[in-house]
């Protein structure tokens, strides 16, 4: 056993974990934050998506252990004094969800995307979620979601 | 009192309620359900595709720290009867965990409760099985000759179905045929296309895997199961049925699933597992899919081949078609695999008036996983091989694609029409579908890219394709589950409205658009109503989701439901205001009698008398709450017509989707931002299917597309922006005038490329070509057109 200490959604929270725990595991099994999806075992879906010190992680590549000391945010810690994100916005309301199931890992990494680019073009939006698959949506109205962010920022 | 419907919630493009839970992590999927002293399970499965089980050693898993307990698949077979199907299909022997032989790889074998899903997967891998290892069959039309292996002795050349005819000359029954119409026809062909088409198999990929708690309490003898299911209610006769409980015993419950696509129809031999082990040891246990597990043990879709030979007139007429199909089903008959392929022989017609049609189906077993239902479930395929035949007439003829389909739609004025192959469509304006398409399409001047484009030498193509797809399913008559739905409404002592259904969405929105409906009905804002589903001890009854039957059946019954409570809730107003029932008028949430709103009583007021109803109405029962069974008298027939626009990289056979026009006429709509988002998940799939998604056997059995790293999956750079456009022709058979839309998207996708890459490669003399258009593929082909006099390759 390992002990770690994590920083989740601006908590420190600590655990005894197996050094092959993926993270994860760790944040759903140890820290019940089930809004973390797991949708592979290769890291192709993209369903676990988390911010790593602020960039975007697939939580299945990544055992606890490697993220001890590091600042993790899940789709849990996304919306700031029972404000949505605007991204959770845009997924809102440019229906940019069906099953649900991709829509967190789909929503963080995005969040990373338009950290990277805030004014990105749909060729942009669409190679920023190639790392996440979508079954349901098409994808379309995942990247009308991500403009509706977007520009809602450019507003400000 | 009759109960208009009333245009305006529906028909809105009202926000999802569903989101708010789903977009913060805050869904509950059965992966996130924990029950105290909960175990877990993991199984081992065959990783050869044909073997006889010499030896099962578990004592190393037994041995290992945390394991509760280890079964074998002839310990499991001492607490479960063999799998059950849902059609009244020949189906060979199947146990939940295989006995003597292995037919697929994939196929459970043992199965090991531990403390958690680690150290599970440890003790699986630790079980060593030793295989007499049998030889295996992966082609269908080989392993019809009964060589070089035979899946169940009882099947002999491993024909699952012998060939089962339908069309013009068939009897009802299948046992009398008459060729001479179809025979005619072929005689007075002047031209006839004949080609051999595969519709390749698919892998449904729900983004959840599929997942099982289930949870016997011997102190209550009661079993309550959490399944990633689409039909809770099957899930709940079927583990009765298995486990030797009463329906009242058990409890079935899907809560949050994610994704279905007709995959999560079926009751697997995992769930069956799940609850006899819990009952067994009397604890709760959990199984959750690995995606590379879900590859080989969930079920695939379509895996079809088509000998197509259709008989024309030089003006494009068709008078006969003729569709010989060899259904390859896998290992086994799951639940509904064996009626799946017959869908594709009764929509053989398409959106035409042939006047002779003969089809014969043939289903075969081989070495691979079953197939069972895939998004349109046997419509694609049949629209798959009747467009391309289509298309290959058209080149033939040197005609317009929309011309020869112009030349033979059924007409608007002959609905309902009885098809060839005994399909009854209840409406369709096909002509008005495919005119919507040219113009937002703007084929001319596309016609004129094209041509612009290939004087520059590019590899340019341009594919067109209509559909008719089966919704609303179906009448009792051809479902064993019966095919009714189920609903209940009870206006609550506040005023506030619960409905309940017997569908069980997964991602399809009807919390939302049913308590659009709903909110109608009642004249009540939206925010009043809770929908409640997927929990067979809330929603007395019910069937499922599955079919595009969430709207025509589901919420048909929903609507009868509320019309019933309404009603009931008319007395109780009638006798506060002193007035007749005939005069209330619903509005904002108050009842009131017409031209008095001032006097107006609140549905709260009414429903507290309802609820203490001091003086009693003469003839009324206390409450509100009412419930209906509907029974569709038919199903619904959507249609629609897609438009491709795709150019393939002459260096690199590269093909690119430029351009895709939608025109999807589905009725009625209640909520056409959901019904968007629908047919772009159906476009999404079908396109998929014709240039990214491939499931490779090699000839020893063993699946080479097993994970997401070697099965391409759609991703948002495959696609350019879907243009989506419709025209609206209402059904008849209920009150929306709504007919369905959830797997219409995957119907005209699929050959609306093909067709556009045939006509890229039509300067090379292509004029046909398998699916799915690998690069490499196109690649050898440019490399190596087909000689002209020889014509179309595979």
């Amino acid at each position: 056993m390992a002990q770690v200490s994590i920083r989740v959604n601006g908590r420190v929270r600590k655990g005894d974990v197996e050094p092959r725990l993926l993270l994860a595991h760790f944040l759903r099994e140890h820290l019940n934050l089930t809004g973390t999806h797991v949708g592979c075992d290769t890291s192709q879906c993209g369903a676990c998506t988390v911010l790593i010190d602020g960039r975007s992680a697939k939580s299945c590549t990544i055992f606890a252990v490697q993220a001890d000391g590091c600042d993790v945010t899940t789709i849990e810690g996304l919306a700031r004094d029972g404000q949505l994100h605007p991204l959770q916005e845009g997924f809102w309301e440019e229906h940019g969800l069906q099953c649900g199931y991709c829509t967190p890992g789909m929503i963080m990494s995005a969040v990373d995307l338009l950290n990277d680019n805030p004014t990105p073009s749909e060729r942009d939006i669409r190679e920023g979620i190639a790392g996440n698959f979508c079954r349901c949506t098409g994808y379309q109205h995942i990247v009308n979601a991500i403009q509706y962010a977007a520009n809602k920022a450019a507003r400000k | 009192m009759v109960t208009p419907v009333l245009p305006k919630l529906v028909g809105q493009r009202v926000k999802r309620r569903e989101d708010p839970r789903l977009i913060q992590g805050r869904g509950t999927y059965v992966d996130d359900i924990k029950i105290a002293g909960m175990q877990h399970l993991a199984f081992k499965r065959s990783d050869v595709a044909h073997g006889r089980i010499r030896a099962i050693d578990t004592r190393a898993a037994e041995a290992m720290e945390g394991v509760e307990a280890v079964f074998t698949g002839a310990q499991i077979a001492e607490l479960l009867a063999p799998m059950p199907i849902g059609t009244s299909f020949p189906s060979p022997p199947h146990r939940a965990l295989a006995v003597d032989v292995v037919r697929y790889g994939g196929e459970p074998v043992a199965v090991v409760v531990a403390r958690d899903r680690y150290v599970a997967r440890d003790a699986a891998d630790a079980i060593a099985i030793d295989y007499e290892i049998l030889p295996a069959v992966v082609d269908p039309e080989l392993a019809m000759t009964g060589k070089p292996a035979i899946l169940h002795p009882e099947f002999e050349n491993n024909v699952a179905l012998p060939p089962l005819p339908n069309g013009t000359g068939v009897s009802r029954d299948g046992k009398t045929v008459d060729d001479s119409a179809i025979d005619k026809a072929f005689a007075e062909a002047e031209v006839v296309i004949s080609q051999r088409m595969v519709n390749h198999r698919v892998v449904p990929n729900t983004m959840e895997p599929r997942g099982v708690v289930a949870h016997y309490e011997p102190g209550k003898e009661s079993m309550t199961i959490w399944s990633s299911t689409q039909a809770p209610h099957i899930l709940k006769t079927m583990i009765a049925a298995m486990t030797g409980l009463g329906q009242h015993q058990v409890r079935a419950i899907a809560p949050e699933v994610g994704g279905g696509f007709g995959a999560k129809i079926n009751i697997y031999g995992e769930d069956y597992v799940a609850a006899a082990i819990s009952k067994r040891l009397g604890i709760p246990v959990k199984w959750v899919e690995d995606r590379s597990e879900a590859f080989v043990a969930t079920t695939h879709g379509r895996d079809l081949i088509a000998y197509v030979d259709l008989a024309a007139k030089r003006d494009g007429r068709v008078l006969g078609l003729k569709m010989r199909l060899i259904a390859d089903v896998g290992a086994y008959n799951m639940l509904l695999t064996a009626a799946i392929p017959t869908l594709t022989m009764m929509m053989a017609s398409a959106t035409y008036d042939i006047p002779a049609i003969r089809a014969t189906l043939t289903e075969v077993f081989t070495n691979k996983t079953p197939t069972d239902a895939y998004r349109g479930a046997g419509r694609p395929e049949a629209t798959y091989f009747v467009e391309r035949a289509m298309d290959m007439l058209a080149r033939e003829l040197k005609m317009d694609p929309a011309d020869v389909r112009r030349k033979n739609f059924i007409r608007p004025d002959k609905f309902p029409f009885t098809t060839q192959t005994g399909a009854v469509y209840d409406s369709g304006n096909y002509e008005a579908a495919l005119d919507r398409a040219l113009e937002a399409a703007n084929w001319k001047q596309l016609k004129g890219a094209r041509d612009a484009a290939r004087a520059e030498g590019r590899l340019v193509g341009l594919g067109l394709s209509m559909y008719v797809e089966v919704c609303g399913f179906g009448p009792s008559s051809g479902m064993a589950t019966g095919g009714w739905e189920h609903a209940q409404v009870t206006v609550e002592r506040d005023g506030r409205i619960t409905a309940v259904t017997g569908v069980s969405p997964h991602g399809q929105g009807n919390e939302t658009t049913f308590a659009q409906m709903l909110a109608d009905q009642f004249g009540v804002p939206l925010e009043h109503i809770t929908i409640h589903h997927g929990d067979t001890a809330v929603v007395k009854q019910g069937i499922g989701t599955f079919g595009s039957r969430s709207q025509a059946v589901g919420g048909t019954a929903l609507h009868l439901a509320g019309a019933r409570v309404k009603a009931k809730m008319a007395r109780f107003a009638a006798e506060l205001l002193e007035a007749h029932e005939e005069d209330l008028v619903f509005e904002s949430g108050t009842i009131f009698v017409r031209g008095a709103p001032a006097a107006a009583k609140t549905f709260a007021e009414v429903a507290a008398y309802a609820y203490v109803p001091v003086p009693l109405p003469e003839g009324l029962e206390p409450g509100l709450s009412e419930e209906a069974f509907f029974e569709p008298s038919n199903m619904t027939y959507p249609f629609g017509c897609h438009i491709a626009m795709l150019e393939i990289d002459r260096e690199t056979g590269e093909p690119r989707l430029l351009k895709f026009v939608a025109v999807d006429d589905a009725g009625n709509l209640i909520n056409p931002l959901i019904v968007e988002g629908q047919i772009h998940g159906g476009l999404a799939q079908g396109i998929g299917q014709a240039l990214i998604e491939e499931t490779v056997y090699d000839q020893s059995g063993q699946l080479l597309t097993g994970s997401f790293l070697d099965y391409a999956l759609p991703r948002a750079t495959d696609f350019p922006r879907f243009e989506l456009h419709n025209t609206v022709t209402p059904t008849p058979l209920n009150p929306f005038g709504a007919k369905g839309i959830g797997e219409a998207g995957t119907l005209g996708s699929t050959p609306a490329v093909v067709c556009a890459a045939v006509d890229a490669l039509s300067e090379l003399g292509v004029k046909h070509i398998d699916m799915m258009l690998r690069p490499e593929k196109l690649w050898r082909i440019i490399g190596t057109p087909p000689a002209p006099a020889h014509g179309g390759r595979a």
